[in-house]
């Protein structure tokens, strides 16, 4: 069978493309799925929080992935689920394999990658010390403990400040853990200020800024100390400065990776800003008719966005199968980093296929107060500007680019912001 | 004056809290308002957790507060849920405990198992 849409991946940004692309009018859309059902990463994020943006009421992470997944049954939408993908290629093949099926092979008009992210482990980042049992990510971690039930954990440490470890301190607060402290080696909190709040202040974790953990120490295999040390302004431990904390877990939030093994190996190309496919003003990657979005183009603080980027494009997807073919990859704007912007999403905007504005993502390098954000061309000419009371590198920020700030542009756009 | 980082949303806003009239500025919008509000006279937090449960695809069933519990509280009711056991099947809005702790606040499951 010929599919007209198949989207790799059930979560958040697969479900919002499937459903988008199907309103637009595609009938013939799959959706492979890993695990066992539909919902990915929300269905082990049980805490609320989900959803103001999109439906304007506070979810839990279950009921946000409920609205999409209730939607599919009035649909033509096919979900097939315990199956992995394996390969996809530039026709448009998706390799899969499952325990049911075996070895399968669809063909698409089109392909919507939506596979998410992986948090970074410990090898990514070199912790000395011990090897033992009780390292875990705070998402392995989350998911022993809110899905199988399993609590894996009595005295904590945190490495890292990113939300999924700051949730993981509250939860494991709640379900009798002991957390100790939480350890960020920046000057600033990777998290949302309202988790810093939430999950630290409500149960006094204490946050410790420019630290990091300089051993971890073992008994019968099992973590039996942390020790935490004071880091400089080179991110250097200083001697001297050492805390030892007696614990049997450790836990890591230090960071999340797209994950792009099935896009590197088509051989679409990769932004390494983001770590995810570079993509146009409708999400279609550098491959014609492979599109994404969410995570695995870039990694978002909201669900919400995430949605959001992604029915965009399941719309593109869609416009791409029923017209046929593509704009023009030959003329289009890409968009670069001026000063303190990281990254942008959008890279490459082609003006022809802009129909009103495009909304650009972007991350700030360091902490601002008053800001102006500049979008300028080549030749220096500014074309926007937008003020912000404060910005984050924690926080992704976002801009609404109108059609003739494309039209006008002359070579690229470079986006700025600096201190007003 | 007391100062908090408002919890309503992922946005943040550094709120300032005049306690002897209740007056909140630094607020975006009216729920920030409130947040700041009740924070100082009576704060409270939705607890979400979960409950054990048989016959279903995994042995934990997420569940929320239908409602905010006061905050010193919530540990309490942490302790509520492994006195439950939930059967498959059950659908988000069920209830899992009735007026925990005499609240007048339900345990609600939140996913379809």
């Amino acid at each position: 069978m010929n599919w007209e849409l198949i989207v790799i991946g059930a979560g958040p940004a697969g479900l919002a493309a499937a459903l988008a692309a199907y309103d637009k009018g595609l009938r013939k859309i799959a959706v492979i799925e890993r695990d066992r059902y539909a919902g990915g990463i929300l269905n082990q994020c049980i805490h609320n929080g989900f959803g103001l943006h999109r439906f304007k009421e506070e979810l839990t992470g279950p009921e946000y992935a409920l609205r999409f997944i209730d939607r599919l049954k009035d649909t033509t939408i096919e979900l097939i689920c315990d199956t992995m993908v394996l390969h996809i290629t530039a026709d448009r093949q998706v390799h899969t394999v499952s325990a049911e099926n075996g070895y399968q092979v669809y063909s698409a008009d089109s392909i919507f990658l939506a596979m998410g992210c992986r948090e970074r482990p410990r090898g990514a980042i070199s912790i000395p010390g011990d090897r033992p049992a009780g390292v875990f990510t705070a998402g392995t971690a989350q998911r022993y403990i809110n899905l199988e039930g399993y609590m894996c954990a009595r005295r904590v440490v945190i490495l890292g400040s990113g939300d999924i470890g700051l949730i993981m301190a509250r939860r494991l607060t709640l379900e009798g853990a002991k957390v100790l402290c939480c350890v960020e080696i920046m000057p600033h909190s990777s998290g949302l200020a309202r988790n810093i709040s939430q999950c630290l202040k409500d149960f006094d974790i204490p946050l410790y800024l420019n630290h990091t953990v300089t051993e971890v120490t073992s008994a019968n295999g099992r973590v039996s100390s942390v020790t935490v040390s004071e880091v400089d302004e080179n991110r250097a431990p200083i001697p001297g400065t050492q805390k030892v904390f007696d614990c049997d877990t450790l836990l890591l939030s230090v960071g999340l990776i797209p994950e792009n093994e099935l896009s590197r190996e088509a051989g679409i190309e990769i932004d390494p800003r983001t770590n995810g496919p570079v993509v146009y003003e409708n999400m279609e990657t550098s491959m014609p008719g492979v599109f994404a979005g969410g995570n695995v183009v870039h990694v978002h603080d909201l669900v919400d966005y995430v949605s959001e980027e992604s029915a965009r494009a399941g719309e593109g997807a869609a416009k791409y199968v029923l017209s046929g073919k593509t704009a023009s990859n030959e003329v289009f704007i890409p968009i670069t980093n001026g000063e303190n912007v990281s990254y942008t999403v959008p890279q490459r905007v082609r003006p022809a296929n802009v129909e009103g504005s495009i909304k650009l993502f972007f991350r700030v390098r360091n902490k601002l107060g008053a800001s102006v954000i500049k979008v300028s061309d080549t030749s220096g000419r500014q074309l926007a500007a937008f003020r912000r009371v404060s910005m984050s590198p924690g926080e992704m920020e976002n801009i609404f680019l109108p059609k003739d700030v494309f039209e006008k542009a002359l070579g690229s756009l470079c986006v700025s912001a600096s201190e007003a | 004056m007391a100062e908090m980082v408002c919890i309503v949303c992922p946005r943040g806003c550094r709120l300032t809290v005049d306690e002897a009239s209740g007056a909140v500025t630094g607020n975006s919008c009216p729920r920030g308002e409130a947040y700041g509000r009740s924070e100082i006279l009576d704060p409270r937090r939705v607890y979400t957790g979960t409950v054990r449960i048989n016959g279903a695809a995994l042995p934990r069933c997420p569940v929320k507060s239908s409602a905010p519990i006061k905050k010193p509280l919530i540990m309490d009711v942490s302790r509520q849920m492994d006195k439950v056991t939930l059967s498959s099947p059950v659908k988000r809005g069920d209830v899992a405990i009735k007026n925990v702790l005499g609240t007048g606040v339900d345990i609600i499951v939140t996913r379809d198992m």
